[in-house]
């Protein structure tokens, strides 16, 4: 066993339960707590926030006289932030504008994006299987009720 | 004898053109999915859930217990063939099967896994038909404070069965209970949490939290270092086993069955701990326990047996109490409530065609997981091959259409990229999704029982521990509480875990 030492992951860890405790006690205050025989919309809140920036502040004591080695936290898949996140919210935003079936070839254009091994070739024509797919599948066979071309699009 | 025209009924159901064609497609779409490199059951569920409202009650929920247990059969398949279980719960199976397949004996390794599933998988239905009204009946006596109490000792198992740290798992249940707590108030509709966003009056939608947290969060980690996935063999070797290995496996399956069928039955995560305990009882009365972790036939048999009973076995709190035992019982519970069914012990009476044509589903189900999963392995090794940069647009796309579709709501899809990224800041900051996402499932059932319980007992709240069934369950709870806090099981419980990582 190694002497006590500081783990990093786990304070941050520890910190963010507290920060989201916070925001969630923070958005109680505007609500009637009650008694415990009539609970308003607030009680139950309440009492979670409380425990929950308990459970924080202990992980984050805790991290200070970690015996456990450190494990280091890896890469971050930056690329696949940048580019799958934005996806499904690509796919909201226009859905209704453009229609079902450019805004679904664009949201699967983005997230291919996500891979450094995806040539812009393959990229095109994975869209355009998927779309042709979707499409099928989901507008004609399934009968989901959503319109495949838009507003935005002049025909 | 009721017990066999209710079984009789469900065969009727469930043997319908229409249910046996969904109950194909499950099973077929659950193992590609079992099969196929980083994507799990829960995610696939979550993102095909929404799917599936198109079709009748009966068919969607059909389906999705198909998928649910074909992923299990998909997932032992890349545990033998590549040492990387596709579902946690055949995270054993991977220990000696893919030593098996190292040495040339893939094939039976496949086969036994699949034999001891079916095996299981006909004893657990019986177990649940014979059970499952028993349950109900005594659910039927239920109040609010024995529904809390119960919930409690839900959240509490799950967290003693999540992997790493106690406090953080725990942390991860009150957050998901918080995150249950966002859209209108029960009793007089005050919007709480909604940051003034209308659209999420009604709540966070459910599949957009397990999609994000499970489905895009995977996706993340894949990206961060893509690498091929190495196929040990595509030669798979002889299939059908000799005689001596049927003897060497006829002890691990009963044992297993045994054992994964009554650990399936509690809350949190039945289906993992049963295949950890089969292994370790198998190793135990093992003749020659040394060759454990070498290949040992017995080490694929228990583990998959206790494994498949305890999937089954997990249907009976859902079934009858509508409690889920794990995440993708939580999404079933979202597929009957979307359907406008209201999980719990009337289900049975009520629909009972529902009801016992699940159940009877679920063996015939697995009668095509073993009939058809043997003859298309070597397609499922070929599917093994395909390279993950083809696969996530098309999981994108997916999500995408599936989260939308539930309630045609664009919010919701923002909702996805939030927990998506939060679901990836998880896994760095080594916290685990499903007693969250159980968290946020059972949140706003939890806090309806409660408040109805005090203002039944007019504030008391002495009511959870007056009453006997309530107060075993919390006894139960604390219970489970101090065990996982005991230094000893605590390291004997990180040891299990380590195993199954290496």
């Amino acid at each position: 066993m190694t002497s006590p030492t500081t783990d990093r992951s786990e304070a941050i860890a520890g910190a963010l339960l507290m920060l989201a405790a916070g925001f969630f006690a923070w958005q109680t205050m505007d609500l009637r707590i009650g008694t415990a025989l009539r609970m308003g919309p607030g009680y139950f809140p309440a009492i979670l926030s409380g425990i929950l920036f308990l459970l924080g502040l202990l992980v984050f004591l805790k991290a200070f006289r970690s015996t456990a080695t450190s494990e280091a936290m890896g890469a971050i898949a930056w690329r696949g932030l940048l580019f799958i996140l934005p996806a499904p919210v690509f796919f909201g935003l226009t859905v209704r504008g453009l229609g079902f079936v450019p805004a679904l070839f664009l949201t699967a254009l983005i997230a291919a994006m996500a891979s450094m091994r995806m040539k812009l070739h393959w990229a095109l024509l994975l869209a355009f299987l998927v779309t042709l797919f979707s499409t099928l599948v989901f507008s004609y066979a399934l009968g989901l009720p959503f319109r495949r071309f838009g507003p935005w699009l002049p025909f | 004898m009721e017990f066999l025209s209710n079984l009789a009924l469900g065969f009727s159901v469930a043997s319908s053109l229409e249910n046996l064609t969904f109950c194909l497609i499950g099973v077929l779409l659950g193992t590609l999915i079992g099969v196929l490199p980083g994507i799990g059951a829960t995610a696939t569920i979550a993102m095909l859930l929404p799917i599936t409202f198109q079709l009748e009650p009966v068919s969607s929920l059909i389906m999705l217990a198909g998928i649910y247990y074909g992923a299990q059969y998909g997932g032992s398949t890349t545990a033998i063939l590549i040492n990387m279980p596709g579902e946690s719960s055949s995270a054993v199976t991977a220990i000696d099967g893919y030593q098996m397949a190292r040495k040339g004996r893939a094939g039976i390794a496949l086969a036994v896994a699949a034999i001891g599933s079916f095996f299981a998988g006909t004893v657990s239905t019986f177990l649940v038909a014979l059970f499952a009204p028993l349950l109900t009946t005594v659910a039927l006596k239920f109040g609010s404070a024995e529904y809390f109490s119960l919930m409690v000792l839900g959240l509490i198992m799950s967290v003693a069965l999540a992997h790493g740290s106690v406090l953080k798992a725990l942390a991860m249940v009150v957050l998901g209970l918080l995150l249950g707590m966002v859209g209108s108030d029960i009793y007089d509709g005050t919007p709480r949490f909604t940051m003034g966003i209308t659209a999420y009056a009604d709540g966070l939608n459910f599949v957009a939290v397990a999609v994000g947290v499970f489905g895009i969060a995977e996706i993340l980690r894949n990206l961060e270092d893509e690498h091929d996935r190495q196929v040990l063999t595509s030669h798979v070797g002889r299939l059908w086993p000799t005689r001596e290995d049927f003897r060497a496996i006829v002890g691990p399956v009963l044992r297993g069955t045994g054992l994964g069928s009554v650990l399936g039955i509690l809350p949190g995560g039945g289906a993992i701990l049963a295949s950890f305990a089969s292994y370790t009882v198998e190793k135990k009365l093992s003749k020659n326990p040394g060759e454990f972790g070498h290949g040992a036939i017995a080490g694929v048999a228990g583990p998959e047996s206790a494994n498949n009973a305890g999937a089954q076995t997990s249907f009976i709190p859902l079934l009858t109490l509508g409690i889920p035992a794990n995440p993708v019982m939580a999404l079933m519970i979202g597929a009957m409530i979307i359907q406008g069914i209201v999980p719990g012990p009337n289900v049975a009476s009520e629909q009972p065609g529902l009801f016992w044509g699940i159940i009877a589903s679920m063996w015939i189900g697995n009668l095509m997981l073993v009939v058809l999963n043997l003859p298309l392995i070597g397609l499922w090794v070929k599917l093994l091959k395909v390279p993950y940069f083809i696969l996530f647009p098309i999981i994108m796309a997916m999500c995408s259409i599936g989260v939308y579709s539930v309630a045609s709501n664009t919010w919701d899809l923002y909702a996805v990229a939030f927990f998506g990224l939060l679901g990836y800041v998880m896994g760095k900051l080594r916290f685990e999704p499903a007693p969250l996402l159980l968290g946020f499932v059972l949140g706003p059932l939890l806090e309806e029982h409660l408040r109805r319980a005090l203002i039944l007992s007019r504030g008391d709240a002495a009511t959870f521990i007056n009453r006997p069934i309530s107060l075993t369950l919390l006894l139960l709870a604390v219970g489970v509480l101090v065990l996982v806090f005991l230094p000893a099981i605590r390291k004997s419980r990180d040891e299990v875990f380590t195993e199954s990582e290496g």
